[in-house]
C-alpha cells in the first residue's frame, strides 16, 4: 500500500517522467561482513539508455547480478515493470522479456554461431519466426561468414557479439549489458556502440562500463557507483566536471 | 540436418536391421543369448551417453535405475504371470526414481561433482540392501528377493498371450528391435527444441538461464528419460540372463558404463553402444583366456584412452575421416584450379574452404 502511495506522489510531482522500468529501493547486498550494495534506489525510464561506472569494488556488477537475479539482494526490493522480482531466478526474469550480457562472456563453446543464437530466438518465437530472426540477427552482427564455426574456436571480440546477437535475438524490451566492450581492439568497439544505439531504439537499456570514450559514443546518461552506494546521476558532460567522480576515480583525498 | 548426417543415419539403421534379421540366421543359439546381454548392455551406455554426453549430467550411478528396471520386471512377472506390464513398470520406476533423485540434486543446486559422488552412493546403497534380503520374510508378493542369488526373471511372454513364452532367438529381435527404437528415438530426442536446450545447458548453464531456459526443470526432464531407458536395458538385461542379482547395481557395472561412453566418445550416441558390444566381448574373451585381470584390463584401457583419445573413438574416427575427405576435395579443386589457371604445379595454395572442425 505504502509502495503504491509513493509512486502515485511521486508520478504527480513529476508528471512528465516516463514508466520507469526498473526499479530499486534500498537494495543492500550483504557478503558475510562486506557490504557490497548499500541502501542503492534506481530508477530506469522507459528508452532510457544508463551507464553504470565507478571505480573496482564500487558495487557496480553485484548491483548489475542482484537485477538479473544471479544473487537475491539481502535487503530491499527490485521491480521490473512494476513486477516485484526481488530474488527470481534468472531463467525468470529472462523469460519477462529481458536481453542480459554477463561480464564473463558467458558463449556455447560448443555449439556453433548460428546454434547460440537459434537458441536465444526460439525461446521466445515459433520455429518458422525463430530462423528468420536467426538469420537477420547474424547479418546484424556480421558473423554471417562465421555461422557454422563453433564459438570455442572465435576470437575474444568475435565472442562478445555472438553474445551480443543472442541478446537481440531474443528480441528483448529491456537490455542489461555488463561490460559489452571489454577486451576489445578500438575498431571493433565502435561497432559495439553501434549495435548498442541500433538496440537502444527499441529497448531500455542498463550497460555497465568503464571505458569513458565508449559511453561518450553511446551517449548515455550516467549513474556513478562508489562504495556501494550511488554517488551521483547525471550526463556524461555533467559527471567528468564533478570534482568529487574525479578524486574517487584518480583517488585523491581531501 | 544435413545430407551427410541423414545418409549416414540411414545406413545405420539399415545395418542393424540386417544385423537383427540377418544374426539368428547364422549365429550360435549361445551367442544369441550372449548378444542380448551385451545388447541390454548397449542400452545401458546409450541411456548415459545421452544424459551425459549429450547433456553434461555425469551420473555414476545409472546403474540404479539399471537394477531397479530389472528387478521391478522379475517381481512383476512373477506376480502376475506376464511381462508386458512389467516392462511397461520397469520404464515406469527407472524413469520415476530418477526423476524423484534428480529433483533434489538439481533443484538443491548439487554440483556436477557431487552428482557422481550421489548417484553412486544410491546404487551401491541398492546393492548392498538388496544383497541382505535372502531370508523368506523379503519377498514382494510371491516374489522372493533371494539375496545375493538373486531371483529368477521369467522370459518376455507375448503381449496379448502371456502363456505364449519367447524363444531367446525372439527375445533377441525384441531386444535388438528396443535397442535401434531407442537409439533413433533418442537421436530425434537431441534434435528436438528441448533436446537443443540440453546442449546449450551442457555448454553453458548461465547462459542458458540468462536466455530465459528453466536448466534445472530441463536437466531433470533428460536424468528420467535416461532413467527410464536404464530400465528398459535392465529388463533386456534380465532376459539375457535368466535371473536378475544385486551385481546389477554393483560398482563393475557402474564403472564399465563410465568406460564405455568414454571409449565410444561424449557427445556420440553411436559410440557408447558400439564401446559397449567392444568391451563386452573383450572382456568375454579375456575371460576365456584366464590369464589377465579383467578390472586391470578395463582399466588400462579407460587410462591409455583418457590419455590418447580423450574424445573416444567415434569422434576421433569421424574428424580423421573428415579431415581425410576435405584433403582429397581439396586438392583435386586445387589441381582443377590449376590447370584452369594454366599452372603445372598446384603447390600448396590454398582454395577457399574452410577446414573441418
Amino acid at each position: 500500500m505504502v509502495e503504491v502511495e509513493t509512486g502515485a506522489r511521486r508520478s504527480r510531482q513529476r508528471p512528465r517522467r516516463a514508466e520507469a522500468v526498473v526499479e530499486t529501493r534500498g537494495l543492500t547486498m550483504r557478503f558475510g561482513g562486506v557490504t557490497a550494495n548499500e541502501n542503492v534506489d534506481f530508477r530506469l525510464e522507459a528508452g532510457e539508455l544508463r551507464c553504470l561506472i565507478g571505480p573496482n569494488g564500487a558495487g557496480k556488477s553485484t548491483f548489475f547480478k542482484c537485477l538479473t537475479g544471479q544473487l537475491t539482494p539481502s535487503e530491499g526490493t527490485v521491480t521490473i515493470r512494476d513486477l516485484d522480482v526481488t530474488g527470481a531466478d534468472p531463467h525468470e526474469i529472462a523469460g519477462l522479456g529481458v536481453g542480459i550480457k554477463t561480464q564473463v562472456p558467458n558463449v556455447f563453446d560448443g555449439l556453433s554461431v548460428q546454434e547460440s543464437v537459434w537458441l536465444a530466438a526460439r525461446r521466445a518465437h515459433g520455429a518458422a519466426r525463430a530462423e528468420r530472426l536467426t538469420a537477420d540477427t547474424i547479418e546484424r552482427v556480421r558473423l554471417g561468414d562465421i555461422r557454422t564455426r563453433v564459438v570455442g574456436s572465435l576470437a575474444h571480440g568475435q565472442r562478445q557479439w555472438v553474445e551480443l546477437g543472442m541478446v537481440m535475438a531474443s528480441e528483448p524490451w529491456l537490455v542489461l549489458l555488463d561490460e559489452p566492450a571489454a577486451g576489445m581492439t578500438d575498431e571493433e568497439t565502435v561497432f559495439t556502440a553501434d549495435l548498442i544505439r541500433e538496440l537502444n531504439r527499441t529497448t531500455s537499456m542498463i550497460v555497465v562500463e568503464h571505458d569513458m570514450n565508449f559511453i561518450r559514443a553511446i551517449a548515455a546518461r550516467v549513474t556513478v557507483f562508489h562504495r556501494g552506494a550511488v554517488l551521483m546521476e547525471g550526463t556524461m558532460d555533467e559527471i567528468s566536471a564533478d570534482a568529487t567522480v574525479r578524486d574517487v576515480y584518480l583517488g585523491h583525498k581531501h | 540436418m544435413s545430407r551427410g548426417e541423414q545418409t549416414r543415419l540411414w545406413a545405420l539403421g539399415l545395418l542393424a536391421l540386417a544385423f537383427m534379421f540377418g544374426a539368428p540366421e547364422v549365429l550360435q543359439l549361445f551367442t544369441i543369448i550372449n548378444l542380448t546381454t551385451a545388447i541390454a548392455l548397449a542400452l545401458l551406455a546409450l541411456s548415459l551417453g545421452l544424459i551425459w554426453g549429450h547433456g553434461g549430467i555425469l551420473c555414476f550411478g545409472q546403474t540404479a535405475f539399471f537394477g531397479l528396471g530389472a528387478y521391478t520386471y522379475a517381481v512383476w512377472a512373477q506376480n502376475f504371470g506376464e511381462t508386458t506390464g512389467g516392462v511397461i513398470a520397469a520404464i515406469a520406476v527407472g524413469a520415476g526414481f530418477a526423476a524423484a533423485l534428480g529433483y533434489f540434486i538439481f533443484y538443491g543446486r548439487v554440483s556436477d561433482v557431487y552428482l557422481g559422488a550421489i548417484t553412486l552412493v544410491v546404487t551401491l546403497v541398492f546393492f548392498n540392501l538388496i544383497r541382505r534380503t535372502s531370508g523368506p520374510e523379503y519377498k514382494i508378493g510371491d516374489a522372493l528377493l533371494g539375496g545375493f542369488n538373486g531371483t529368477s526373471a521369467p522370459p518376455l511372454s507375448l503381449p496379448w498371450d502371456s502363456s505364449a513364452v519367447l524363444f531367446p532367438n525372439q527375445v533377441f529381435y525384441v531386444a535388438m528391435g528396443a535397442l535401434i527404437l531407442c537409439y533413433f528415438g533418442c537421436v530425434w530426442l537431441t534434435r528436438t527444441h528441448f533436446g537443443r536446450v540440453c546442449a546449450a545447458i551442457r555448454e553453458n548453464e548461465t547462459r542458458a538461464e540468462l536466455l530465459g531456459y528453466d536448466a534445472r526443470l530441463h536437466k531433470l526432464g533428460l536424468f528420467a528419460v535416461g532413467g527410464g531407458l536404464a530400465g528398459l536395458a535392465g529388463v533386456l538385461m534380465a532376459n539375457g540372463v535368466g535371473r536378475v542379482t544385486p551385481d546389477l547395481f554393483n560398482l563393475g557395472y557402474a564403472a564399465q558404463a563410465i568406460i564405455w561412453v568414454i571409449v565410444g566418445g561424449r557427445g556420440t550416441l553411436i559410440g557408447p553402444i558400439l564401446a559397449a558390444f567392444g568391451l563386452f566381448y573383450l572382456t568375454a574373451w579375456l575371460g576365456q583366456q584366464g590369464t589377465l585381470d579383467l578390472n586391470m584390463v578395463l582399466g588400462i584401457v579407460l587410462i591409455l584412452f583418457v590419455l590418447l583419445l580423450p574424445r573416444g573413438v567415434v569422434p576421433a574416427a569421424m574428424s580423421l575421416a573428415q579431415t581425410r575427405l576435405g584433403r582429397t576435395r581439396s586438392l583435386k579443386r586445387s589441381r582443377r584450379n590449376a590447370h584452369r589457371n594454366g599452372r603445372r604445379s598446384p603447390g600448396r595454395q590454398r582454395p577457399s574452404f574452410e577446414p573441418a572442425e
